[in-house]
């Protein structure tokens, strides 16, 4: 099974089949669900009845809601937006900050730490949040039972879905930062300190523009993986629903081209991302 | 930099990391295992015992569910592991330039979607009313709507969809990265294809097998989603009894057994599978 090693006409074949049929596999689902969200008919599903854009600009005089006009599903987009900036900006900053501890210092216990850092990478999300839901959620409950203080930011909401999510995104943040941190020759920095910069001057003109692109990598992937995260995020929210979760309860309820149109929202969105710190990473590799 | 500025800078990043691990990990995960041993006597009063990881070996429902659980998604991460395997040897080492790149690039951009996403297209295909169905019935294949939805094949099959980039992508890496002389030596030495994937392909390959593996099932066991939109009324997985435990019942105490449950396994699993195949928990995930 090598360039170099025959191989019967048939078995190539076969192979060839094969790959076609999973790449088949690979497209279909999120394919149909891109085309029902232009389709002119109440469900997602043939007959094709022509092409509508009511799924995005209905306004909802003609018994259709579009996502446009869809006051829910909006401010649901809007919830998971600010879950997602802040979750980005924390786990990136632990990121270089871990980075640089696990990539530069020397201490006792490191390797016991750095196994520990890999720790929520292992654990199922829906017990992150449950871990984090039972802790905190059972502190506001006591706080509020046994001296009447109300600890709000503790209960389920907006704050205990940031921390729930920081909890895994910043391992692979780090391990993202860190990579990149292991190539960087540190004689640059040497030179620095040589001419005359401080430690902390270096450090600002040398080596984080280096760590640069794997910072806004790091970055754009927390904020897919907050935004589309449902596993944690739905045992710590509150009232304010971020999108996933609202997306499955309409689910539940029954599907509507709607849903096909935020999820062809969504994957343009995070093609767009993916593409945009992808080609980024490539420029300055 | 003497020695008690170095000390200092110490301390200022172990700071942040620390309190992220205790407050975020640990004192967490010890408290939920804390409140799985207590006992709700009355409203405010609580007893120590071991009532909850009674409820679940005496009653069927739970244990049944979690092993269930635990045997599909094992055989998932088999299945995904069957089903990547030779497209990532086809991206590894057939492809050329741009056909390489471009075929990583369409096992990438599923997951650019959410799981959400992905699970609800699958829904579309397969249910009632779905295009698989309308097919059959166009091209005269089956005289009624067929459901194929509601069923553990139907869970399996988007479980598996879910987890096929975290096989392809170690896979890739590491057939990459191997000497093709190898190969050609043990068919030079007399190996059939067989023989050769035995003794050469998968030992060269086993740290992306292991660290592949351990991603897909675990998150084929943590998942709640696709098992609970894609399968019918016997097809319970066990993260969708501690949401029920959680947040429709708010029986704290039970829903904490049971996730300390599912971590013990999840956590026995993944230490076999690195055990058994002799790697790390830091090759294969750092």
């Amino acid at each position: 099974m090598i360039r170099s090693v025959p191989r019967s006409r048939w078995f190539d074949g076969l192979y060839l089949a094969y790959l076609v049929a999973f790449f088949v596999y690979l497209a279909l689902p999120l394919t149909v669900t891109a085309v029902f969200a232009f389709n002119d008919a109440p469900f997602p599903s043939l007959p094709w009845k022509g092409f509508t854009l009511d799924w995005y600009l209905a306004d909802g005089s003609g018994g259709r809601t579009g996502l446009f006009h869809d006051d829910t599903l909006l401010s649901a987009l809007w919830v998971s937006t600010k879950i997602a900036f802040w979750v980005t900006v924390v786990s990136v900053a632990l990121g270089c900050v871990n980075a640089v501890l696990f990539e530069r210092l020397e201490f006792r216990g490191k390797e016991f730490l750095y196994l520990l850092m890999l720790l929520p990478l292992v654990i199922p999300g829906v017990i992150l949040g449950v871990s984090i839901l039972v802790f905190y959620s059972g502190m506001a409950n006591d706080a509020s039972r046994l001296w009447g203080v109300e600890l709000d930011v503790f209960r389920p909401g907006m704050t205990l879905v940031v921390m729930g999510q920081v909890t895994f995104i910043a391992t692979l943040a780090t391990l993202v930062i860190a990579a990149r941190l292991r190539k960087f020759d540190r004689q640059l920095e040497e030179a620095a300190l040589n001419l005359g910069a401080t430690p902390v001057v270096a450090w600002f003109t040398v080596t984080l523009p280096w760590l640069l692109p794997s910072i806004l990598g790091a970055a754009a992937m927390a904020f897919l993986m907050s935004f589309e995260n449902f596993n944690t995020t739905v045992m710590l929210t509150g009232s304010d629903t971020p999108l996933t979760v609202a997306l499955f309860n309409r689910l539940r309820e029954g599907s509507t081209p709607v849903l096909n149109a935020v999820a062809l929202l969504l994957m343009v969105g995070s093609a767009l991302l993916a593409v945009m710190a992808m080609g980024r990473s490539r420029d300055n590799a | 930099m003497n020695a008690s500025a170095g000390r200092l800078s110490l301390w200022l990043l172990l700071t942040p990391f620390l309190l992220w691990i205790v407050l975020l990990v640990l004192v967490p995960h010890l408290q939920m295992l804390r409140v799985s041993f207590q006992v709700r006597e009355s409203w405010d009063t609580l007893a120590w015992g071991l009532e909850q990881y009674q409820n679940f070996f005496t009653e069927s429902y739970y244990w049944r569910t979690f092993v269930r659980t635990g045997v599909m998604s094992l055989f998932t991460t088999f299945l995904t592991l069957l089903i990547a395997f030779p497209i990532a040897w086809y991206i590894a080492r057939l492809a050329r330039g741009r056909a390489k790149g471009l075929l990583f690039l369409a096992c990438l951009v599923p997951f650019w979607a959410s799981e959400l996403v992905r699970t609800y297209g699958w829904m579309i295909l397969l249910r009632e009313s779905g295009l698989f169905s309308s097919w059959l019935q166009a091209l005269g294949w089956a005289d009624g709507p067929v459901e194929m939805l509601y069923n553990d094949v139907a869970v399996i099959i988007g479980l598996v969809y879910n987890g096929l980039l975290f096989m392809v992508v170690p896979l890739v890496t590491t057939l990459d990265g191997m000497d093709e002389n190898l190969v050609e030596a043990g068919y030079d030495l007399g190996g059939n294809h067989l023989t050769v994937l035995r003794e050469v392909v998968v030992p060269w390959a086993m740290p992306g097998i292991v660290s592949g593996c351990i991603v897909v099932f675990m998150l084929t066991l943590g998942s709640y989603l696709t098992p609970i939109l894609m399968g019918g009324k016997d097809s319970a997985w066990f993260t969708g009894q501690i949401f029920t435990q959680f947040i429709t019942r708010f029986n704290w105490e039970q829903g904490a057994a049971l996730g300390v449950l599912l971590l013990v396994l999840s956590s026995l699993i993944v230490w076999l599978g690195l055990k058994l195949s002799g790697q790390s928990l830091r090759k294969v995930m750092g």
